[in-house]
C-alpha cells in the first residue's frame, strides 16, 4: 500500500544543464521500495502544474545503517521537471509510493545485463544494488547523447558493475546507439562456449530503444524486462491514461495500465504500437 | 458530532462525498488507500454492455489548473464488472453507483435491467454526457427529447435510483435537468467534462490522439458551480455537483450553490488520500458555523442585496 509523504528536499545536485538528482526525506517509501518501482511526485501545493509525475526511485539513501530517503534522477523537459530542477534544500515535494510492479531479479549463475538510454538510467541503481547483493554478475550498457550526459559511472564501477558505454556523438565510449554493443555481445554470448549464457536483459529508456532491445533479446534467446514511461495521471490505476498494448494469445493486443500492470513488463509481452 | 448524511431520492449516503466516474477506476484500485465504506458512494468507471478498448494514447494532457482526457471509455463491460468487481465492492461495504453508457436507448435499458438484478448496486448514473466517443451517450445528452426518452425508458425497468449525468456542453443546462425530472429521474449529476483541445505548436499536432477531449479539474470549477446553481433552481430533485473540487472549501461552495452531494474526480488523481482531509474540513466548518446537519447547508446561498458593513479601526 502506497503512502503519501510530504518529503523535505535534503539536497539538489545538478549534474548538467538539464539533469539533476533530488534527495528527498521519504524514509517510509525508501524503506519499502523494490527495484523498478516508482513514485508520483508533485513539487508545491498549487493547481498549476496540477498532476503528479511518475519517477523511478533512483537511489535509496542510507545513513548509519538507517534508511534516510531516496533520490530521483530528473531531466528538465516540462513544467514539473523544470520546477524540480530548481528546488532547494528544505523545499517540500509530495511523494506518493512505492507504486507499480518491480523487476524480477536473477540469481547466479545467470547474469544481468542492464540497458539504459539517457534518463532511463534511473531504475538501475537500485536494481544493481539488489543484483550485487545476490552475487549476480551485472553489466550496464549505457547510452546517451554525449559523454557529458553519462552519469554515475564511478558509482556503478565501484560496485563491481561492468560498464559498456556509447554516445551518439562519439565523445565517450562507442559512437552510436547502445543497441550496437548490446547486439555484438549477445551474438558473442550466443555462439561462444561462455560459461554463463543464461542472461536476462533489463532495459529502460525511450520506447523505440526498448522495442529494439526486446527484439534483440528475443532474437538471441534471452529473457528481457523493460520499464516503460507512459504519460500517467494518477499512478494508482484510476484514470486509464497510461495504457500500453500487450499481446493476447489470439495474436491481437489489448491495453493494460502501465502503472499497475507495469511499469516493468516482459519485453515479449508488449505489442509495441 | 454533526450529521453528514444526505439523501439522494430513496438512497441515504453516509456523507456527501462521491468518487466521480472514470476517476476512481472500479473502486477496488483504491481500496488500499481509502476505506471504501467511508465514502458517500463510489461511482464506477463508465460501463457498456461489452468490453471496450478505448482510444490509443496519448489519452490525457495537462492544461492550466486542469487536464484534458480522451480515454474513450476503455472498460471491461457490465458482465465482467458484476463478476469480478462487485463482489469485492460488496465485501468492502461500498455504496455503488454504476455509471452506464450506451450507443442506443435499448442498451441503456438492458444495462439497467442487468444491474437491477445484481446484488450490491445502489443507484444508476446515466452517462449521457461523455464528450469523447462518437456513438451514443452525448447525442442523448445534447437533446432534450433524447434526455427525456432515455431517462423514462430506464425509469420503467428499474427500482434503483436513476441519476442522469448532464453535459455542460449545452446552452441551457437547467432545461436538461427539468427534462430529467419530468422523465422520473431521482436526481441529476453535473458536470461532465467540457469539450476542449490542446495543440503542440512545435509539431502542430493535437496533444490527444482523439484530437479533442474533456476538460476537468480546478479550471472548470466556477462554471460548474454556476451550472449547479441554475439546475438547483430549476428542479426539486437533488442535484449532485462536481467539477474541479479539490478541498473542503470547494465542496462547501457546491453545497451552498445547491448541490445535495458532490463528486471528486481529477483531485483524487493528485491526492488519493483527499477524502478524509475534505471530510474533516467539512466537519470543522459545520462546527464553526454551528450547523447540525450538512444537509442544512444545501442551497443556502444568500443573494439578498448586501448591506455595507465595516468595522472602524
Ligand atoms: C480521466 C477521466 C475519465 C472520466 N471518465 C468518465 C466516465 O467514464 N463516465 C463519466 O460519466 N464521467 C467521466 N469523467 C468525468 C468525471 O466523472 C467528472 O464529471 C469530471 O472530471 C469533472 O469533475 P472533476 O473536475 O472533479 O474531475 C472522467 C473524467 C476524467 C478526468
Amino acid at each position: 500500500m502506497p503512502v503519501d509523504v510530504e518529503a523535505r528536499v535534503i539536497r539538489n545536485t545538478r549534474l548538467s544543464s538539464d539533469y539533476n538528482v533530488i534527495a528527498l526525506a521519504a524514509p517510509e517509501i525508501a524503506g519499502a521500495v523494490e527495484p523498478g518501482q516508482f513514485v508520483m511526485v508533485k513539487p508545491g501545493r498549487g493547481t498549476d502544474p496540477l498532476l503528479r509525475r511518475p519517477f523511478s526511485v533512483f537511489e535509496v539513501l542510507r545513513r548509519e545503517g538507517r534508511v534516510e530517503g531516496l533520490t530521483l534522477l530528473s531531466k528538465r523537459i516540462g513544467a514539473v521537471t523544470g520546477l524540480l530542477f530548481d528546488v532547494v534544500e528544505g523545499d517540500v515535494v509530495s511523494c506518493l509510493g512505492p507504486l507499480g510492479r518491480p523487476f524480477n531479479l536473477v540469481d547466479p549463475p545467470a547474469e544481468a545485463w542492464m540497458v539504459a538510454g539517457g534518463v532511463g538510467l534511473a531504475p538501475f541503481a537500485t536494481l544493481a544494488e539488489s543484483l550485487v547483493a545476490r552475487g549476480t554478475k551485472t553489466t550496464l550498457f549505457y547510452g546517451a547523447r554525449s559523454g557529458a550526459e553519462l552519469f554515475y559511472l564511478d558509482w556503478f564501477e565501484s560496485r563491481g558493475i561492468r560498464l559498456v558505454l556509447s554516445t551518439e556523438d562519439g565523445s565517450r565510449g562507442e559512437r552510436g546507439r547502445v543497441t550496437v554493443p548490446l547486439e555484438r555481445e549477445l551474438r558473442r554470448a550466443g555462439s561462444a562456449d561462455l560459461e554463463s549464457a543464461d542472461i536476462k536483459v533489463f532495459a529502460c529508456g525511450p520506447e523505440p530503444m526498448l522495442e529494439a532491445v526486446s527484439q534483440l533479446a528475443a532474437k538471441y534467446g534471452k529473457r528481457s524486462e523493460v520499464s516503460v514511461e507512459r504519460v500517467m495521471g494518477c499512478g494508482m490505476g484510476g484514470c486509464y491514461s497510461c495504457v500500453i498494448p500487450v499481446r493476447d494469445a489470439g495474436g491481437g493486443h489489448h491495453y493494460v495500465r502501465s502503472c499497475i500492470s507495469g511499469p516493468v513488463f516482459a519485453g515479449a509481452d508488449l505489442a509495441w504500437d | 458530532m454533526s450529521d453528514l448524511s444526505v439523501q439522494i431520492g430513496p438512497l441515504t449516503l453516509a456523507n456527501p462525498l462521491m468518487a466521480a466516474s472514470g476517476c476512481f477506476g472500479y473502486g477496488v484500485e483504491y481500496a488500499g488507500a481509502v476505506d471504501l465504506s467511508t465514502l458517500g458512494a463510489v461511482v464506477s468507471k463508465g460501463l457498456f454492455l461489452k468490453p471496450r478498448e478505448g482510444h490509443p494514447p496519448e489519452r490525457i494532457v495537462e492544461t492550466p489548473s486542469g487536464m484534458l482526457n480522451a480515454i474513450g471509455l476503455q472498460g471491461i463491460g457490465v458482465h465482467r464488472y458484476i463478476a469480478e468487481k462487485l463482489p469485492e465492492l460488496r465485501e468492502r461495504r461500498a455504496t455503488n453507483v454504476i455509471n452506464i453508457c450506451g450507443s442506443t436507448l435499448d442498451e441503456y435499458v438492458e444495462l439497467a435491467r442487468i444491474l437491477s438484478d445484481a446484488d450490491g448496486v445502489h443507484a444508476l448514473e446515466l452517462n449521457i454526457s461523455c464528450p469523447n466517443i462518437k456513438e451514443g451517450g452525448i447525442t442523448f445528452g445534447c437533446s432534450l427529447n433524447g434526455t427525456f426518452d432515455v431517462v423514462s425508458a430506464v425509469r420503467k425497468v428499474t427500482h434503483l435510483p436513476v441519476i442522469p449525468k448532464l453535459t455542460p456542453n449545452v446552452t441551457d443546462v437547467a432545461s436538461f435537468a427539468r427534462a430529467s425530472e419530468e422523465a422520473g429521474a431521482d436526481a441529476v449529476s453535473l458536470v461532465n467534462t467540457f469539450l476542449a483541445m490542446a495543440i503542440d505548436v512545435e509539431t502542430r499536432r493535437p496533444k490527444l490522439s482523439n484530437v479533442v477531449g474533456g476538460l476537468s479539474g480546478p479550471a472548470i470549477r466556477p462554471i460548474a458551480v454556476r451550472m449547479v446553481y441554475e439546475c438547483q433552481r430549476a428542479v426539486k430533485i437533488p442535484v449532485i455537483g462536481m467539477g474541479g473540487i479539490a478541498s473542503a472549501r470547494d465542496v462547501l461552495e457546491f453545497l451552498i450553490a445547491g448541490a445535495t452531494a458532490v463528486q471528486i474526480g481529477t483531485a483524487n488523481f493528485v491526492d488519493p488520500f483527499i477524502w478524509s482531509k475534505v471530510l474533516n474540513g467539512i466537519r470543522d466548518y459545520l462546527q464553526r458555523h454551528d450547523v447540525a446537519r450538512v444537509a442544512d447547508l444545501v442551497g443556502t446561498i444568500d443573494t439578498s442585496s448586501r448591506e455595507k458593513q465595516w468595522t472602524s479601526s
